[in-house]
């Protein structure tokens, strides 16, 4: 009988499959497309922005649309074009690592209080609980009110409050593998706790941890620019959509332009990220829509 | 075929790969269900049964299709309907029975609310006739008192209840066919005899058809009246029990019959090499050409047609059936008997044991008092001696994995203690056991898909006793790999790859092999061979015992089935209820004078032999809990003498081959008893 002899697959190649299989379903294919979109606009955007995005000329107060001003000017005759092709980058780059810290001590948490259990998990779950009964906006503004908006600031506590939910997916995907033999038999051969969550449960709770990561970076980037409506997060003259939708909304009956091209923006790099995270789920075989076999 | 029920013609059910190839899961298959008669449909896991028996009820999983042929009930193509007639039919006509009834009862209605449903939906009963019919049919499947059985809820039954309950539904609509995937395989051996028994009572009082689907060929000789052995989605053969089960002329039925432990020959039976391949890998020639012994040329290149042999009214697929016919009186040596050299040298001792489960409550925990005084194992006295076998053998609930557990520390001993290696007292805590202890016992468990992570290649697998016992690293780690590897007969280009790509055989063999690179001197089996198939396990046991040869491990060997105990031990301890009934040499064990619970035991094996019948000798209650007081076995015992049973503990009586027996009956009176 031959044998087929299979090569190992590095990690590089395991990347790009995963990628491929997203990109083989439309929705996957358009998330990623969107998702890319944004990237590359937010890294290149200051080489070809066609306007100074602090330029304050009343003079050009709200126009419409037109050749010289893409998408109009604003209440206080800045380039509504150049400001939305800028206006991510900051939101962009406080919510992805964010999240990443996110991940990294929720996933840490729940894992570490799945495996132990008993008393401290009971602990440990309850603040957890408490703190999810807080609103995080009024706990952010707090936070932000006291140390400032620096992104030093932002991202350690959006970090922080967008953890909490994934402390309890990584618990609860922990308690799916921790009866297995596989642990028990890593705890009979006398392996330490570290050694257990390391090599037995983490490639077990990775995938689930890591799609929950992206789910919350689409809403992270919501919160995050509530905060900068609020007039929390990014400081003018930088421009960022949530605040530049803050500045304009009261003008939209007859300045649509100044709102709607931010709102665009914005909503689109929420779906964007919403459908690489469901596709990610489903190239991984965590399906989350599928309905219960008949 | 006039009267036939189900007739199958040609049916082939496949799916579409990824690449675009249609792959057939069952190919050509044409049978029929003749009217009273009960079909047994075997093969092993892969074969494509339960698809089968899905598509008789017309029903295709999702992500397969019909590729050609049809299923005809009554001449109306079950395949090709709309389900709104569809529902008409099952049910009503065509019921299944699955295979995990306790998973198919709804858990928050009553057992007479659930029968009250189906009654509902399959028959045009008036309220206070749906009554009757509902004790009736709780009645016929032999359920105490129905009346209250109809006001509880499943998770207040048994296994076997449950099972029951569901023949009751099943049998609601009054069908005229009866699918039965796997019915008895989760049950306990004195269970599953029952079901059995009260299947072919049915069977025989409603003249209902039948087609039992399982992989237990015990079983399946006790309620077939046909059978059809299933092998890669083919028919390979197909004709009456007793001719399919006594002389086979197919090389795959001869080779799985042969596979089987069985209990009135002693000793490791013959393996079948290979595994059945994976559909759409064969595309020409026989199917079973790998793994057959008579294989030829031909047999390479043309696939057989399923052939009538008209006067041994039987179907069969192989160019070589008469081959196998006429040779198949000869004895050949079907089994090797074991040897172990047992040194006189004691490995582990377990003395006065008692485990338990219950938490202590607060107010005991205060009061510094003992809370639970009948634990869930109590008093076990066990000694291994160096490089024998000791089998634990009872059913669920005997406390047997929970020993095991004890032993290999992951459970604290309440009371007692373990020895390891001549008095030298294992610490009942992970924890406080050094490094070398925690090598020298190792583990093996039930099921391979459990037992070994899912995202480790096999040599991360196989690396992990390797770098904690003895720290090895890089190439010594690789090669040290690659001859532990060698040793379960599985070649280096298996390193690279995931557990999901093995079939049950071979994920076994890495848990053997991650087991043995630790070089310990125990081995705890936790029914190491009851997830796999008979050609597979066969494969299993053999290579414990050959590795046992070269390495002189001691094994213990936890079992319910005490065919491959037999097979695989030296000594066999019987346990009912956490406590010993029964121990000594496995060949004085099976003998009588016995415990009435080995006899009761010994009695519910079913042997792949339609003439065998088992013995029904005691009730199949479950019982929770241990009896406080007394001995272990009163609730059920068919040779109860008296009050003392349940009074007092009784005391061990050494038979004249060294098997020792707790029982209140005199060991010269037993074996007058049983004889």
């Amino acid at each position: 009988m031959e044998l087929q002899v299979e090569k190992p697959k590095s990690n590089l190649f395991k990347i790009y499959e995963i990628i491929s299989t997203m990109a083989s379903r439309p929705s996957g294919l358009i998330g990623l497309t969107i998702l890319l979109f944004h990237v590359v606009l937010a890294v290149t955007s200051p080489l070809y922005a066609p306007h100074d995005f602090k330029a304050i000329d009343p003079s050009l107060m709200l126009l419409p649309p037109s050749s010289e001003y893409w998408f109009g000017t604003d209440s206080l005759g800045r380039d509504v074009f150049t400001r939305t092709i800028l206006g991510g980058r900051t939101a962009l780059t406080v919510t992805f690592f964010g999240s990443i810290i996110a991940l990294l001590w929720g996933g840490a948490l729940g894992i570490f209080c799945g495996l132990v259990g008993g008393r401290i998990d009971d602990v440990v779950m309850r603040i957890i609980d408490a703190f999810l009964s807080i609103p995080w906006i009024l706990a952010m503004l707090l936070i932000v009110s006291l140390l400032g908006t620096s992104t030093i600031v932002l991202i350690p506590a959006l970090g922080f409050f967008y953890g909490k939910g994934i402390v309890r997916v990584a618990r609860a995907a922990t308690h799916d593998v921790i009866a297995k033999d596989f642990i028990v038999s890593a705890r009979a051969r006398g392996h330490g706790n570290l050694s257990i969550i390391w090599n037995e449960i983490l490639p077990n709770v990775r995938d689930a941890i890591m799609v929950e990561g992206a789910m919350r970076w689409s809403w992270m980037l919501l919160g995050f620019s509530s905060l900068s409506f609020l007039g929390f997060g990014v400081s003018p003259p930088t421009p960022d959509w949530g605040l530049m939708i803050s500045n304009a909304r009261g003008l939209m009956s007859f300045a649509y332009w100044a709102v709607l091209a931010p709102i665009v923006g914005l909503s689109s790099l929420i779906i964007g990220i919403n459908l690489t995270a469901d596709a990610f789920a489903k190239a991984l075989g965590i399906d989350r829509s599928t309905k219960a076999p008949v | 075929m006039e009267n036939a029920v189900q007739q199958i013609n040609n049916l082939s059910i496949g799916f579409t790969s990824k690449k675009g190839e249609q792959i057939s899961i069952l190919k050509n298959i044409t049978t029929n269900i003749k009217k009273g008669e009960t079909v047994g449909i075997v093969g092993e896991s892969g074969s494509g049964k339960s698809t089968l028996a899905l598509a008789m009820m017309g029903y295709v999983k999702q992500g397969l299709y019909t590729i050609s042929g049809e299923c005809l009930f009554h001449s109306n193509d079950l395949l090709r309907m709309k389900d709104k007639d569809l529902e008409d039919i099952r049910g009503r006509k065509i019921a299944m029975i699955p295979q995990n009834a306790g998973q198919s009862l709804t858990p928050n209605l009553k057992i007479g609310y659930q029968i009250d449903e189906a009654l509902k939906l399959h028959t045009d009963l008036k309220i206070q006739d749906r009554n009757k019919k509902i004790s009736e049919l709780l009645n016929k499947v032999r359920l105490p008192s129905p009346e209250i059985m109809a006001q509880r809820y499943p998770h207040e039954l048994s296994g076997g209840q449950q099972q029951r309950v569901a023949v009751a539904m099943a049998l609601a609509g009054n069908p005229e066919l009866l699918l039965l995937d796997e019915p008895t395989t989760g049950l306990d051996v004195t269970t599953q005899a029952h079901v059995l028994e009260l299947l072919n009572f049915i069977a025989k009082d409603t003249g209902t058809s039948m087609v039992y689907v399982s992989h237990d060929l015990g079983a399946i000789a006790q309620v077939s009246d046909r059978v059809i052995v299933m092998y890669s989605g083919q028919i390979v053969l197909d004709g009456p029990v007793r001719r399919i089960l006594k002389n086979p002329i197919h090389p795959y039925t001869s080779g799985l019959l042969k596979s089987i432990p069985k209990l009135t020959l002693p000793g490791l039976p013959k393996s079948m090499s290979g595994s059945q391949p994976q559909p759409g890998t064969i595309t020409k020639g026989c199917s079973f050409y790998d793994r057959c012994e008579l294989a030829e040329m031909n047999c390479s290149n043309n696939s057989p047609e399923l052939e009538y042999v008209k006067n041994l009214n039987t179907s069969v697929r192989c160019f070589k059936h008469k081959e196998l016919h006429e040779k198949i009186d000869k004895d050949e040596n079907l089994v090797t008997s074991i040897e172990n050299t047992i040194l006189d040298k004691e490995m582990l001792g377990l003395s006065k044991v008692s485990i338990s489960y219950a938490k202590k409550k607060f107010i005991d925990q205060l009061l510094n008092k003992e809370s639970d005084d009948n634990p869930t194992v109590k008093d076990i006295n066990l000694n291994i001696s160096k490089g024998e076998t000791l089998a634990l053998v009872g059913e669920s609930g005997s406390g047997k994995s929970t020993i095991l557990k004890s032993i290999a520390g992951l459970l604290k001993a309440k009371e007692g203690n373990i020895k390891y290696e001549n008095n030298k007292i294992l610490p009942n805590e992970l924890k406080l056991r050094d490094p070398n202890s925690l090598r020298a016992i190792q583990l093996i468990f039930q099921n391979p898909d459990e037992s070994l992570n899912p995202n480790h290649t096999v040599e991360q697998i196989v690396s992990q006793p390797l770098k904690l016992y003895f720290g090895l690293q890089g190439e010594k780690l690789k090669d040290e790999i690659i001859k532990v590897l060698k040793k379960v007969r599985l070649g280096e280009f298996y390193l690279t790859r995931y557990p999901r790509q093995l079939s049950g055989g071979e994920k076994q063999r890495v848990a053997v092999a991650r087991a043995f690179a630790a070089k310990p001197d125990v081995i705890l089996c936790d029914e190491v061979t009851s997830a796999l198939d008979v050609s597979v396990q066969a494969a299993v046991l053999n290579l414990l015992q050959e590795l046992k040869k070269d390495f002189g491990t001691t094994y213990i060997f936890v079992s319910h089935d005490l065919a491959v105990v037999r097979a695989i031990s030296d000594r066999v301890a019987v346990l009912y209820q956490g406590r010993l009934c029964e121990i000594g040499p496995s060949k004085n064990v099976y003998n009588f004078p016995s415990h009435p619970y080995t006899e009761v035991l010994l009695g519910a094996v079913l042997e792949p032999d339609p003439d065998i019948k088992p013995k029904l000798v005691a009730e199949d209650i479950v019982e929770e809990k241990p009896p406080e007081k007394g001995c272990s076995f009163q609730g059920r015992c068919p040779r109860k003498v008296g009050e003392i049973c349940n009074s007092e503990v009784p005391p061990w009586q050494i038979g004249e081959n060294g098997n020792a027996i707790r029982c209140h009956i005199n060991i010269d009176e037993l074996r007058n008893l049983q004889k």
